[in-house]
């Protein structure tokens, strides 16, 4: 067996690079940190009036298992649904399929600006940059997505897409580009100055693109959730709705649903419901609407035993705002579409390489699976992921001669018991400038314990 | 192969053990009247819910919205000044001060209540108008989304939704402001 390269060839997330460099303003991480807290414990809040909470979470945990173990079925039968209501159906096997599809929809119909609402699916496909390559204006229209677009950026959260930004700096985004007064920094009156600028967006707009939360096999439908009412004012203007969606949103009948909404505004921000929970099955009149299912990567992530369970994944983003490590390194650090614990199970399916330190990116405290929705045992896989990525050679030098080092002496007992006894003698011993060299990674940012005078296993004998 | 073909087929090919779907979704109703607690989640919601009076509505809208564009589908209940039937184009909705329409059905669990195409006439009234106006009658009430998609048929018409309060978002610092893109005020009034 060779060892990888000390170096791994570029582009790797460098998920703790970009963290340190998160952590540096102490005081802003603090402040994001507490941000996302607070979302945390309105979810705790909201959770806790529902008794059967528990229930509701493994029936949705066993329809979406029922359903993802026969998508196929459920898919074609979404699809003669769908059509039997007059909506065209489109397959996508990857990103760029999706954006040719979607580009083709809006240049048959000559529409030259397209509003669209949340869609963390189109952020994967990075649909507005091919769009907008080909002469299409494309206006987010969910505040927070407008202001990372605005930013030039990409979102940070699959549900507060500017967690990250403060209101100055929104404030300044907003005189630059809407005119606001330049020291204003409002929520309320920001929020006013880009709703009449939307609004204008949404009366001018050709066509209009939503996500999709949840489709239904029986009665070809979809169903969009929003609270700022952005997704439906878009697509009951616009001649065209187009409707991007992953192919493992299906759900078999409607009152599926019911389980699904009263966990997901919970688990998302501690609402009830979300506001708008707008069900599609046919296109108005003289509006067309098309569906397009993509794969992406879906259908081989299914045969994937281990890690086909995030398929199961809703989006509510309650394991992003409990995970210690995304409230202190930000949404930027995972350098993902989807980030936080549930971007570092579904990412490393897509590219082992590339997002080869996300599994690490974790304390394995396992909050983000006690929080999920679904019961997606997001720890148990981060763990799982940790072994793949090892048996791929994928990380560094350093970690893997660790790794490979600590392996072999915790798998030896005796060696391990002179290996401590070793330890605890030389930490006694060794100036701090040695004990804290470079090579100590682990001590850069930590105080290592005091060393005992025995081991647990000597004061256990004793006691006994 | 196109690409429907190819995904299915990796579907198949990726195919898992057949899984049985649950079967039950029974959960007992709590005590409590559900007026009230729908009307209080609704006001959780940032919205209200009124009793009130058939006689009453005409006082309700000329008091809350002097002066309005007000568009009702309910007409035999709330009178309005703008007939949604005639109006082609729903851009034309734009300066829309008030929607009053009729829900079918309420939660009283999450305080959201129904409305489909029938209600609405024009699918963009209800997100367009600056403030939503929506008649209830207190028995149809349910408590939970389970009774409640036991109730409405969801395909029925092109369009439904449930709306639980006014529009809002907290994408700025997380502070709460009413009034994001659609309707500013919700009023259901259990009449």
């Amino acid at each position: 067996m060779s060892l990888p390269s000390p170096e791994i060839p570029l582009p790797v997330v460098d998920h703790a690079g970009a963290a340190a460099r998160f952590v540096a303003d102490e005081a802003r991480t603090d402040w994001h940190d507490e941000a996302l807290w607070h979302v945390r414990q309105k979810r705790d809040a909201s959770s806790a009036v529902v008794p059967e909470w528990e229930e509701l979470r493994e029936l949705a945990s066993k329809i979406k298992d029922h359903t993802l173990s026969r998508l196929d079925t459920y898919l074609i039968q979404f699809e003669t649904s769908a059509s039997a209501n007059g909506i065209h159906v489109h397959w996508a096997r990857d990103a760029e399929e999706h954006n040719q599809l979607v580009y083709s929809i809006l240049d048959r119909h000559q529409a030259r600006h397209l509003v669209k609402s949340k869609s963390m699916l189109t952020e994967e496909c990075h649909l507005n940059p091919y769009l907008e390559e080909r002469g299409i204006k494309v206006i987010d229209t969910d505040l927070g997505e407008r202001i990372v677009q605005l930013a030039g950026k990409p979102p940070s959260h699959i549900v507060l897409p500017a967690i990250h930004v403060k209101k100055e700096e929104i404030g300044q985004l907003f005189h630059q580009n809407l005119g606001t007064a330049a020291d204003e920094s409002d929520p309320q009156r920001l929020t006013e100055a880009a709703r009449q600028h939307l609004r204008g967006k949404f009366l001018e707009a050709e066509a209009a693109l939503t996500g999709v939360n949840f489709a239904i096999a029986s009665t070809g439908g979809i169903v969009v959730c929003t609270n700022e009412g952005n997704a439906d004012l878009g697509v009951h203007l616009a001649p065209v709705h187009i409707a991007s969606m992953g192919i493992e949103k299906i759900l078999p009948e409607p009152h599926h649903l019911a389980v699904f909404l009263r966990l997901l505004a919970r688990s998302a921000t501690g609402q009830s419901i979300t506001v708008y929970t707008s069900h599609f099955h046919r296109p108005r009149s003289g509006q067309e609407m098309h569906i397009v299912l993509v794969d992406n990567g879906r259908s081989k992530h299914l045969g994937r035993k281990h890690f086909r369970d995030a398929l199961k994944c809703i989006r509510c983003g309650a394991c992003i705002n409990t995970c210690p490590v995304y409230r202190r390194s930000g949404g930027y650090s995972y350098g993902s579409t989807i980030p936080g614990p549930i971007g570092s199970i579904l990412t490393p399916g897509v590219d082992l390489k590339k997002y080869s330190t996300l599994p690490f990116a974790s304390t394995l405290c396992g909050s983000c699976g006690d929080v999920c929705p679904v019961k997606i045992d997001i720890p148990k896989q981060l763990y799982r992921w940790r072994q793949t990525v090892m048996d791929e050679g994928g990380t560094t030098l350093t970690k893997r001669l660790a790794i490979t080092l600590i392996g072999n002496v915790m798998g030896r007992p005796r060696l391990y018991r002179l290996a401590g006894r070793t330890i605890r003698w030389l930490l006694r011993r060794l100036p701090q400038r040695i004990v804290y060299a470079r090579g100590n990674i682990w001590g850069r940012t930590r105080d290592l314990p005091d060393a005992p005078r025995e081991s647990f296993l000597d004061w256990f004998k004793k006691a006994s | 192969m196109n690409g429907r073909a190819t995904i299915l087929a990796a579907l198949r090919d990726n195919r898992m053990e057949p899984q049985a779907l649950p079967q039950q979704y029974d959960f007992p109703r709590p005590e409590g009247n559900l007026q009230k607690m729908f009307a209080q989640q609704v006001g959780a919601g940032g919205g209200r819910a009124l009793q009130i009076t058939p006689s009453m509505i005409p006082g309700f809208l000329l008091d809350g919205f002097p002066g309005a564009r007000v568009a009702s589908t309910d007409s035999r209940y709330a009178p309005g000044n703008e007939d949604l039937v005639t109006v082609r184009d729903p851009r034309d909705l734009a300066s829309l001060d008030v929607l009053v329409c009729r829900a079918e059905l309420g939660i009283a669990e999450c305080g959201a209540v129904w409305l489909g195409d029938q209600a609405l006439v024009h699918r963009a009234s209800a997100f367009i108008t600056q403030h939503l106006v929506v008649l209830l009658d207190p028995a149809a009430i349910v408590w939970n989304m389970h009774e409640a998609y036991s109730r409405v048929d969801v395909a029925e018409e092109g369009f439904g939704l449930w709306v639980a309060g006014p529009s809002k978002t907290a994408d700025i610092e997380q502070s709460l402001v009413i009034g994001a893109h659609g309707a500013r005020s919700f009023n259901v009034l259990l009449v």
